[in-house]
């Protein structure tokens, strides 16, 4: 893929959490304009790649390229400035600010970072909380929400400075059907109409079969499949067809690594 | 032998590694400015969560230190005959160590504390990583107010302890024990001086905000993200910062006074 098609290059990334990698040469690219659900087994590293590609973590060895900056050449400042002009994230948990109600934490952002006057802020967040159908919950506080309206409120926020680029951790978790299926089309039609380039990481296969135009599957922190979501249903690779299929029988591991089942049990207690 | 020797060595690059992270983060953060800095409102709010509200504590605390060392200060005096000198006593023992020492401990119990405490659970909720991601220094946005608020905060809250400590001693001296009121304030007037007990008693309430509030922003920040490292962090404020007082007002005593 060359890097006019590429929003985001990886080349041999190393990452280390104490003596375990969680990515050993990985290497990877996301295309532009386009949305990437990356989907994998729990614990794979799917969070700590979205985290590494927006620079909150630093790799112990590789390049990570966004838009054409090398993320380890970019100094604290830089790297502030390309966050804030270009990327935008949705947290797991949704980590709104709990000091400021629902309306001032989708407005942080464009407080923070333009002079608008204030009626084009209260234009723009509205437009934002009526986007993810919460537009009634402005003069709520976070801890008035709950977990599933949170979320709904992190994406308004996230989107609220119209990124380049948006990292969907877990977005789909804890709503109702009805929102689950807004924020499925919302997702899709911000990626078209302002021609977003989407990273989504999640579990649900079939929501993100339905609005992403590539899968990433990782596992065992390698790139196990990467195309798009058809074509890998009808992979050959068993791994990836176990997985996006759901079957408990396969190649893919279930168990986090241990020692012998058997042994450990005969072994009693030390 | 050598693996204790190793765990020694191991805890003390610990500590010299904090106290390098530390300084980073004071260094960072103390300057007002840079992308998302935190304004002028955010200065007042943190000034009245961490100042206005240790008012009761201070006063209060204040209030009764005073009469303590009123009682006590005749107890002595008395048997000299020196009883009207009660006036210099608490005046000179307030504004010289009490008052910015007793202030600095009470900050750090009830300010630094929940310093620590919310930075923490900001950083547990992602708040902190958030903000990074919208491209906003967490540490200009939610350290340098803090920071700030706690240097401004101290010498008042240390002002104000000496004031009502004075008053608690008056109270002692002129009501309950009968110390004439002109020899319990002339006195203290006569004895009292400006730059040598007022702006010293000052000058080391600045030294002790500027520690304590630095200790609880950078056990907040580098707190473990979990309920139990919260916790272990503000014990640490409080257990860190209140020693760091105590040892920091023997040295700062000891030159002011000219004994080093």
């Amino acid at each position: 893929m060359s890097d006019r098609q590429s929003y985001i290059t990886i080349e041999n990334l190393s990452f280390y959490r104490g003596e375990r990698a969680v990515f050993k040469d990985l290497s990877v690219s996301f295309p532009r304009g386009k949305v990437t659900a990356i989907v994998g087994p729990s614990g794979t590293g799917k969070t700590t790649l979205l985290k590494l590609i927006g620079g909150q973590l630093t790799p112990e060895s590789g390049t990570i390229i966004v838009d054409g900056n090398d993320l380890q050449q970019l100094s604290r400042t830089a790297m502030l400035e390309l966050r804030r002009e270009s990327m935008g994230m949705l947290f797991q948990s949704g980590a709104l600010f709990t000091d400021l109600n629902v309306f001032e934490n989708v407005a942080f952002p464009v407080r923070t970072h333009t002079d608008l006057p204030e009626s084009l802020i209260r234009h723009l967040v509205l437009m934002k909380l009526e986007a993810v159908g919460l537009r009634g919950t402005r003069d709520l506080m976070p801890a008035e929400l709950s977990g599933g309206m949170a979320r709904r409120i992190a994406l308004a926020r996230s989107i609220v400075m119209d990124p380049d680029l948006v990292m969907y951790d877990e977005p789909f978790t804890g709503l109702d059907p009805v929102s689950l299926g807004m924020i499925v089309k919302l997702i899709k039609s911000l990626n078209e109409a302002l021609g977003l380039t989407s990273l989504l990481v999640t579990h649900d296969i079939e929501e993100s079969c339905s609005i992403a135009d590539y899968l990433c599957v990782l596992s065992g922190g390698k790139v196990l499949a990467f195309g798009e979501p058809q074509e890998l249903l009808n992979s050959e690779n068993a791994e990836v067809r176990q997985f996006l299929r759901g079957e408990p029988d396969g190649p893919m591991p279930f168990h986090y690594p241990a020692a012998d089942y058997r042994q450990d049990l005969l072994q009693g207690v030390d | 032998m050598l693996t204790q020797l190793q765990v020694l060595g191991q805890k003390g690059v610990r500590i010299i590694e904090s106290i390098g992270r530390a300084t980073v983060l004071l260094l960072n953060s103390i300057l007002w400015g840079g992308p998302g800095s935190a304004g002028f409102k955010d200065l007042v709010k943190q000034i009245y969560s961490v100042g206005v509200q240790s008012l009761v504590i201070i006063i209060v605390a204040g209030f009764f230190v005073g009469m303590v060392l009123g009682l006590q200060g005749y107890s002595i005096l008395v048997d000299f005959g020196s009883e009207t000198a009660l006036g210099i006593m608490v005046s000179l023992t307030l504004l010289r160590e009490l008052g910015p020492v007793v202030t600095a401990l009470l900050f750090a119990g009830r300010a630094g504390s929940s310093l620590t405490a919310e930075i923490g659970l900001m950083k547990a909720t992602e708040q902190l990583a958030a903000m990074e991601m919208m491209g906003v220094d967490p540490l200009k946005r939610v350290i340098t107010p803090r920071l700030w608020a706690g240097i401004i905060s101290m010498p008042i809250l240390a002002i104000l302890f000496s004031l009502v400590g004075i008053w608690g001693g008056a109270f002692v001296a002129i009501d309950l024990v009968g110390i004439d009121e002109g020899a319990y304030w002339g006195n203290m007037q006569g004895a009292v001086e400006f730059y040598n007990d007022v702006v010293k008693g000052i000058i080391k309430s600045i030294v002790f905000g500027v520690v304590v509030t630095w200790i609880a922003v950078y056990q907040g920040y580098s707190a473990i993200p979990t309920s139990e490292g919260i916790g272990k962090a503000t014990t640490q404020t409080v257990v860190i910062s209140s020693l760091a007082v105590l040892g920091l007002d023997f040295v700062l005593t000891a030159m002011m006074l000219g004994g080093l």
